[in-house]
């Protein structure tokens, strides 16, 4: 997420190519770097959608079919 | 008598000079800069429309068909809290670039304002401010992820601080008969039951 652009694609791969794996884990180290917040929307269940915040590739489901990055919350108003 | 008198006039412009040596050149400067061409901002007036266009989708593809309804009809989205079994049900209202509104869903009695920003540091064109739908979305993931987290990282102020209780009580009436008309168009039972009623003139 970007202010004035909105959603901007920051990479894609399948993590189970090893050169796409390598590429995805330095883009998610560097967008963590910046300061941003890393996030996969999932389906919970009982009709009820929510987010997983990760915080290390590892982190990432498998089946993810994507992360979301967005600014860090801060205290506002 | 020439000669003294212009002997004078030079001592006379030697001693104005400090005083008026300064003065020329700032309006030299003023008029060079006046005369300098200013780079021409480039205003995309589309952009933030385009922005907030991108964005929709992003949160849509996120959020249930419920709460992607109630956002396009009521403006608002509203995520259960996880509290502990047998405590009174709450829940919060998240509004695009307003605080987030946690209330008691039997009684509708509003809880707090709490007040939680995203901003982009890196001010990529010139603001740190997301699209109101990214907004939304921020802040869904994060609560739906770590309730007490952004709970946490927001200042946290009494109901009423920043958006009047009237306003809210409206929607949260809003919202339980936007329910019941969702629950009666499918033919099912009553999801609002024992809902808070329409706000009263009294509460203004």
């Amino acid at each position: 997420m970007h202010p004035g652009h909105g959603e901007v694609l920051v990479t894609q791969g399948d993590p189970d190519v090893a050169a796409d794996e390598a590429r995805l884990v330095a883009e998610f180290r560097r967008q963590l770097d910046e300061g941003l917040w890393a996030a996969v929307p999932l389906t919970v269940g009982g009709g009820r959608n929510g987010a997983k915040m990760v915080r290390s590739f590892a982190d990432v489901p498998r089946d993810a079919e994507r992360v979301i990055f967005f600014p860090r919350a801060a205290g506002g108003c | 008598m020439a000669l003294a008198l212009a002997a004078s006039a030079l001592v006379a412009v030697a001693l104005l000079s400090d005083m008026l040596l300064p003065l020329v050149t700032d309006a030299w400067r003023r008029q060079r800069q006046r005369r300098r061409v200013a780079p021409e901002l480039s205003i995309d007036p589309g952009r933030d429309r385009r922005a907030e266009r991108t964005a929709r989708e992003l949160l849509r593809s996120c959020v249930n068909e419920e709460e992607w309804a109630m956002y396009c009809e009521l403006g608002f989205i509203r995520v259960w809290g996880s509290g502990p079994p047998g405590e009174p049900e709450y829940a919060y209202l998240i509004y695009p670039h307003r605080p987030i509104i946690a209330y008691a869903v039997q009684t509708g009695r509003v809880l707090g304002e709490h007040c939680v920003v995203f901003p982009d540091q890196t001010r990529p064109f010139g603001t740190s401010r997301l699209p109101d739908s990214d907004d939304v979305l921020a802040k869904w993931m994060a609560l739906t992820s770590d309730e007490q987290r952004l709970l946490r990282d927001a200042n946290t102020h009494l109901p009423g601080r920043q958006m009047s209780l009237v306003a809210l009580k409206r929607d949260i009436w809003r919202l339980s008969r936007w329910e019941r008309e969702r629950a009666g168009d499918r033919g099912g039972s009553d999801p609002a039951s024992g809902a808070p009623s329409a706000p009263a003139e009294r509460d203004i």
